[in-house]
Parts: structure tokens; sequence; C-alpha cells
């Protein structure tokens, strides 16, 4: 019969949706012979990683390291293998947050919004990123809520997303200052002044404390509670530090109207982009909020970045902060994150610091330091096989694992495509009826 | 006595001026020393020697060959490479500021005015210059930038100077042209299809060459009035400047070479991410091709780039030169020492990757003849590093143009 055929291609693309396929990869594999940089502990020459049910299960040198029977061996001898690279500011996939109505939208989602079959999702993977903060724009002084995703192929969102126990969601909640959210010149809603932009702010954060006190006073009992408010309930979540705000902020001043705004409200703060961090390095490190810095080639482009210097990463370190880097995707493309950390030993910051920035920082700054960020035992088994040393130039991402499935490889002609470009390239990731030939192997 | 003492005065001015003169002549003899020095007009010099004197380089070879002569101040470094030339920005025009008194780069008014001339709106004193020249990119194409048919024109200086005419080397080097999408006109004004702006440009050549005719073979009293744009494009239909035509589709590459045939035009091109498409193409018509950024964002009509597309281009044998390009955001200028080190790592030996930031750069912007290379008579534009100069690592140590030391900053 005529339906016959859409009928087994579609129960077979369900039968082998990524959630089956991994369910059937149970066979440890191990991999043997590269340097390895756990970013916990010196590098392993000649070392073995072992990994067995989308986890860690064994790192280190080749003498210490006992290979199951029956794992897979790959041999990745004169290769460099370390963590998946953690982006902690993105906007790929295309997303959003909030509209035109008012500057403070922390109600709205990149949940709602994103195309995780999206080229620029394809060009992540490619530049050896595992696990990206996607976050809607500062064109607000809250556009909305960030989403915390590992990039597994997956075909919807819901098949990249991070959770908890409980169930819950990972993600953040986006705030700027400065000059992206203002309107210069505004009668409203928008703010057309720095002092208006954090009065509105407070005004916001003071209602979200009414009306958390309001939910505590009620004690359960539904008749006193107030109507739920999806905006104010994420600000709760904001103040009781179980959601992270990421913050947008360029100059020196900006800067310390955050951490003050932090301080007042008590929630967790990541400083993001922080241009003239330099210049408050002390205050940053003294108020103990992580940097999430970006590497641009020029200062300028916007009044709050003329004082960019490329040593910002160093300074900051030198102070005792907590340093991370991000692509800002799209302003700096996710195939060279790596660069990064090149660009800022070259500016000064030390090469371990400057790893650690790519990897361990970010992951600290996203709450998911117990899941990746460093190559341990019973950590996600998320990395990247580079073709050498992570700070030269000349290295590529040869391979991108995400929780042992391999999302990447740079041997493949379709993702060789996304990682070097050509025609095409600009093309969404499709979706191909190949269920018949396993699609997309995970070897 | 009153005559001793005006002459122990006189003596201490000629010895204060004996000394002055001393300085000044050592200031115009350097000597760079390289373990490896990269002169591009050979093969690379082990411990090799860079004489330079008044501004041009006066000797090159190896440390046992050329003596360095007393009086000249050395400086040392790993690697020597020329100048860097960046063949086509903005810097100058597009300040970093980003305000609107700083952005001389694209006039809207209309959409061709190859009559404008980057020498009247260049600020040398513009941040950005000075950011180039820290990083050793020591001659630049700069000028109006892509964003309207006929933009207006493009100028070549070096990184240094306190205004335009101290930096100039060619003060009218291409006519900046855009096709495609970035050609577009505002508001609904022409031209706002690929169709128009082709005939458009087709009727203003037509125009020109008519004005033209007439300008040479008319009697006195019956020439035409003296039009700065027909004689712009009278100039672009004698070959004596190129169009600079920023494309990246391959139907607006066709397009371009099309348009070079029907008027016997010199073109470069600019930009062009889908040259790889039509590689035959353009071999066969000549035309050197200024490849986008490496690093360059992969959207709208740039989404099919490569970053292999220059090693694609030179192995057909075509000329190629790289660019830091037009930003209108963050980061407000790129750096060719950068992208270059990313089409390195994308296809391109390290000579290649260095010959599209020296000589083949010079080459194709005609200049040629004074800069590109560490020759002998050239232009002493050199720049020094601390290690590999496409490594993310290295630094450069110090830059000199027309021979003398204009930055020592570790970048």
């Amino acid at each position: 019969m005529k339906l016959t055929k859409p009928l087994i291609v579609f129960v077979c693309c369900i039968a082998l949706s990524p959630a089956s396929l991994w369910a059937q990869t149970e066979r440890p594999r191990a991999f043997v012979g590269a340097q390895i940089i756990p970013i916990s502990g010196a590098p392993i020459q000649d070392g073995v990683l072992v990994v067995s049910g989308g986890k860690i299960t064994a790192v280190g040198s080749r003498s210490s390291v006992n290979v199951p029977a029956g794992a897979e061996v790959i041999d990745v001898n004169g290769k460099v293998i370390m963590p998946g690279l953690v982006d902690t500011h993105s906007h790929v996939g295309g997303g959003s947050g909030g509209d035109g109505s008012g500057p403070i939208q922390p109600e709205t989602r990149i949940l709602d919004s994103i195309n995780v079959r999206d080229n620029s999702i394809m060009r992540a993977r490619a530049g050896g990123i595992t696990t990206v903060n996607v976050m809607p724009g500062s064109g607000h002084l809250s556009s909305g809520q960030t989403l915390y995703l590992k990039l597994r192929s997956g075909k919807i969102v819901d098949d990249l997303l991070i959770k908890d126990a409980q169930g819950n969601i990972a993600g953040g909640l986006k705030m700027a200052n400065g000059t992206n959210s203002i309107r210069a010149g505004s009668t409203g809603p928008f703010p057309g002044t720095r002092a208006k932009s954090a009065s509105l702010v407070r005004e916001q954060f003071v209602k979200a404390q009414e009306y958390r006190n309001k939910i505590t006073r009620a004690k359960g009992d539904a008749t006193k509670l107030p109507a739920r408010d999806l905006a104010l309930e994420i600000l709760v979540e904001a103040m009781d530090g179980k959601r992270m705000v990421h913050f947008h902020t360029h100059r020196h001043d900006d800067i310390l109207t955050a951490l003050r705004l932090s301080k007042e409200f008590g929630f967790r703060i990541v400083l993001q982009h922080v241009s003239e961090g330099w210049k408050v390095a002390n205050e940053i490190s003294a108020a103990k909020a992580p940097a999430s810095i970006i590497v641009i080639d020029a200062p300028g482009g916007k009044l709050e970045t003329v004082d960019l210097v490329a040593e910002n990463g160093a300074l900051l370190e030198r102070a005792g902060a907590l340093v991370g880097f991000h692509t800002d995707d799209y302003i700096t493309d996710s195939r060279w994150f790596l660069r990064s950390a090149g660009m800022a030993v070259r500016a000064g910051m030390t090469r371990d610091k400057a790893l650690y920035g790519m990897t361990m920082a970010g992951a600290r700054m996203l709450d998911l330091q117990d899941r990746v960020g460093t190559l341990e035992r019973g950590k996600d088994a998320d990395f990247i096989i580079l073709s050498g040393d992570p700070l030269s130039v000349q290295s590529k991402v040869l391979e991108t694992w995400v929780e042992g499935m391999k999302v990447f490889d740079r041997n493949r002609p379709e993702d060789r495509l996304y990682a070097v470009g050509g025609y095409g390239a600009g093309r969404d990731e499709f979706f191909d009826f190949s269920c018949f030939d396993q699609g997309r192997d995970n070897r | 006595m009153k005559t001793n003492r005006v002459l122990q005065g006189m003596t201490l001015w000629l010895f204060i001026l004996t000394i002055a003169a001393s300085t000044t002549v050592s200031a115009q003899q350097i000597a760079v020393r390289g373990e490896t020095v990269y002169t591009m007009a050979g093969q690379p010099i082990s411990d090799g020697v860079v004489l330079i004197r008044n501004g041009k380089i006066e000797r090159v070879g190896s440390a046992r060959q050329v003596n360095i002569p007393s009086g000249y101040q050395t400086l040392r470094a790993k690697v020597v490479t020329p100048g860097l030339i960046d063949a086509r920005t903005v810097v100058g025009l597009s300040g970093y500021l980003n305000q609107p008194h700083d952005q001389m780069q694209l006039e809207l008014s209309a959409s061709i005015q190859p009559e404008l001339r980057a020498i009247d709106a260049y600020n040398a004193q513009e941040k950005l210059v000075e950011w180039l020249r820290q990083y050793g990119v020591t001659t630049v194409q700069t000028g109006h930038a892509p964003g309207a048919l006929m933009s207006g024109q493009t100028m070549i200086v070096k990184t240094i100077g306190d205004n335009v005419d101290e930096a100039v080397v060619n003060p009218s080097a291409a006519v900046a042209t855009t096709l495609g999408m970035a050609g577009m006109a505002q508001g609904g004004r022409s031209p706002g299809t690929r169709a128009k702006q082709i005939s458009m440009l087709r009727a203003e050549l037509l125009k020109a060459r008519e004005y033209d005719t007439k300008q040479t073979t008319a009697k006195e009293d019956q020439k035409p009035a003296r039009d700065l744009r027909q004689e712009t494009l009278a100039r672009v239909l004698r070959r004596e400047i190129p169009l600079l035509i920023n494309a990246h589709r391959a139907q607006d590459i066709m397009s371009a070479l099309r348009l070079a045939k029907e008027f016997n035009l010199r073109i470069i091109l600019d930009g062009a991410s889908e040259s790889y498409l039509v590689v035959d193409q353009i071999k066969a018509a000549n035309v050197p091709v200024i490849i986008h950024p490496t690093m360059f964002r992969a959207g709208g009509e740039l989404e099919n780039l490569s970053m292999e597309t220059a090693a694609t281009l030179r192995k057909a044998g075509i000329q190629v030169a790289l660019q830091s390009g037009y930003e209108t955001y963050v980061p407000k200028t790129r750096i060719v020492l950068f992208e270059a080190a990313a089409a390195r790592a994308n296809g391109l030996s390290q000579e290649e990757a260095l010959a599209i930031v020296t000589t083949d750069a010079a080459r194709i912007l005609g200049v040629d003849n004074r800069v590109g290379s560490l020759e002998s008579g050239k232009d002493a534009d050199v720049v020094l590093f601390d290690g590999d100069p496409f490594e993310y690592t290295s630094h450069v140590t110090g830059v000199i143009i027309n021979g003398k030391v204009v930055s020592q900053q570790v970048k």
C-alpha cells in the first residue's frame, strides 16, 4: 500500500532517535595514546581516556589505567584530548527573548524560540563547544531566560536540554546595562539614562521581594497565594540563588552598578563581556563575581568598548578573579572559540588559567561544575580531540564528543562543510530520511 | 672678556649641534638582525641582516655576508618580515568611536559617487590607524566602504603621519563599487535590484565614455563643462584606475566580470566569498582577488564563505591579497596579521600566507616598486617578531616604517 513506506520511515526514525541510541551504546570506549589535558591536573603524556554510558570511567597515563575487557580501543596517538569547551555567552540557534513592549521581560524564554538545527549550532560543534549558554540579547534590561544546552545531536530543543534531578531545565537570567538597553531620549517604557535603567530594575526586584513575601506568608494556603506571575517568579529564583544572572556590562561604572544590584537583591551574578573589567579588577575579585570575557581584535565599535584592551583577561586573572571566555556568536564565530585562549596568553594570561577559562571556569559559571569542565572520573564524557596544542593556530578540532556520543567529525564531509565553510554551509541541518542506513552514526 | 664668552657660547652651540646631527644620522641608520628573515624575494635567510638608511632598504643578506657598519642602531628579532599590507580597509574614514562624526566611509545621498576622494576624508590620527600599525600593518588601501553602488575612491597610505599628505602613497587607487544586497540603495531609491545595479553602471560608463570623447576631441569652446564624476569614470574607462568591486555571490562575481569585459575595465574583486565556484572564469579574466577576512562571520551574502578560498584561488594561479574589510560594529577593525594566520591554518604554506599580506598584495595594489619585500631600494618597512608570526602566542616586537622605528610595543 502507498502509505506503508512513509509509515515505516516514520516508525524507523522514532526508533532510531537519539534517546534510543543512547540506550544501545553501553560498550566502553578507550581513547589511547593522546596527550590528555584534564584541566583538573597536569597534562598526561601518553594518556588513556575511558568512557562508558555517557560518563568518564577512567582517565590517566597508559600505565595507570586498565582498559576494560571488551572495550573498543581507539588509537589517538599524536593527538590532544581536552574537555569539551564551555561557551558561556552565545546566540546560536537564532533564538529570541523579549520584544519591544518593555525593558524587563524575564518571563520570555530561549526555550520557546531556538532552532537547534540552525547552521550556527553545527558550527558550534565544529568549534569544539559541548556546553553553551544560549542567551537572548542585550537590548533589554532583562531580555529573558537563557538556556544551558549540551550540543548533542538532536532534532528538537528537548534533545539538548540539561535537567537537574528534579527535572528543572538548566538556564540563567539575562540582564544588561549600559548603552544597548538604553533608548536615548526615550519617554518610556525603555530607559533613557543609566540611572533610570538601574531604578527600573530595582523596582521590579522590590516587587519580586513582595511577591516572595506573600508566598511565604501564605504557607501553602491556596486562598492566600498571590496570582502566579511568570516574570516575578523568575526574579525570585534569581534572588533565591537558584537562577544565575548573566549580566552584560562593559563600562567600569556599569560593572559596579551590576555588582551593587547583585548585592542589594542577593542574586548570584556572572559578569558578561566586562570590557573595562581591567579598570575595576580588584572590585570584581573582591565581590567574587566571575567574569566572562570576549577576545575581540580591536577596541571601539561602540563607546563602551573604546577602552577594551587585549590584557583584560591577564589583569583580571592577576587580581584573582575567575575568568572565562565566550564567543557571543555571532559577534565572533564559534569555530574560532579556541583562539580565545591563545590570544589571552599572548596578552599575558597564564596558559593554565587560559585553558581553565575555556572549560572549568565556564562550567562553574553555569553551576555545571559537577558535570563538565574537566576530564575526571564520573563526569560527563564531553571532550574534544585536537590535532595539536590547543594554543596553536594550526590545531584543528578533529572530533567533538558529548556524553560519549560523537557529534562532530572533521573527517565526515558533511561535518567538514560546517567546520571550514563552503557552498551549502549556510543551510541549516536538514532532516534526511536515511534511517534505513542508520543515518548519523555515533562512531 | 666678552669675546671669550661669545667664543665659549659658539663652541657650546657647535657642540650641541654636532651631537644633535650625529644622533639624527644614527636614527636614519638601522640594522635589523633576525634569526629568520623573510625577504619575500627569494628564500628566507637564516641569521639575516637588513640594513636601513635614509628611509630605504640599503642591503639585505646573511650576517656573514653583510657587515653592520658602525653608527647603525641594531635591532634583533627571532623573525623579520616586510611591513604587512592590508589590501582593503576603511580605517581613517571609519573611526573606532562609531559615532556620526567619525563615520565618513559612506555617503548615501546618491548611489553613484565615484568622484568622492579618500584623501578628503582621511583622519591620520584615528586610533585604529595606530592600532593596525602596532601589529605590523604598515601599508593599507583605505577609503570609501562597500555599501553603495559606487561609494567613492580608495587610496593607499602608510600607517604613519599626522595628516594624509605625510601618509599618502597613492592618493587615488580605485573606485569602490558594490554589487549584490550590500549595493542596494535605501528608502526605495535605485538600485533596488541586481539588474538595476548593472544597468545603472553601464549607463553611467556609457555617459562617461561620451564625455571623455567630447573632452578630448571637441574644440576648446565646445568642450562640455568639467564634471568630476565623469572625469573619474573616464579614468576608469582608460584603465588608469581599477574598479574595486565588492561581490560575494557567484552571480555577482560573474556580473563584475561581464561588466569588465564589456568596457575593457581593470577590476579587482573585493570579498568574493563564492569565488571558489567560478575559479576558471576569474582566472581566464586575469582578475586579482582581495579575499574576505578568513574569520569573517558567515552570514547573509557570505553564508557560504570558506576559510580555504585563499588557498583554492592561489592554487589556481589567481593573484590573491588579504584584507581586514569593513566592520560596522564590533570589532571595528580586523587585523590582517591574524586573518593571515587563520588562512595559514587553512591550506596556505608559511610563505603563501605571508605573500598575501606582502608581495602579492603590493603587486595587486600597484605599489610593489616601493613595498612588499625586503629588497635594496625599497621602502624600509619592516616588522619584528619574537616567534612564528602566525602563532597566537607570538608577538610583534617592533615596527619600522620608512626607515623609522614607529612602534616597539610588544603586541
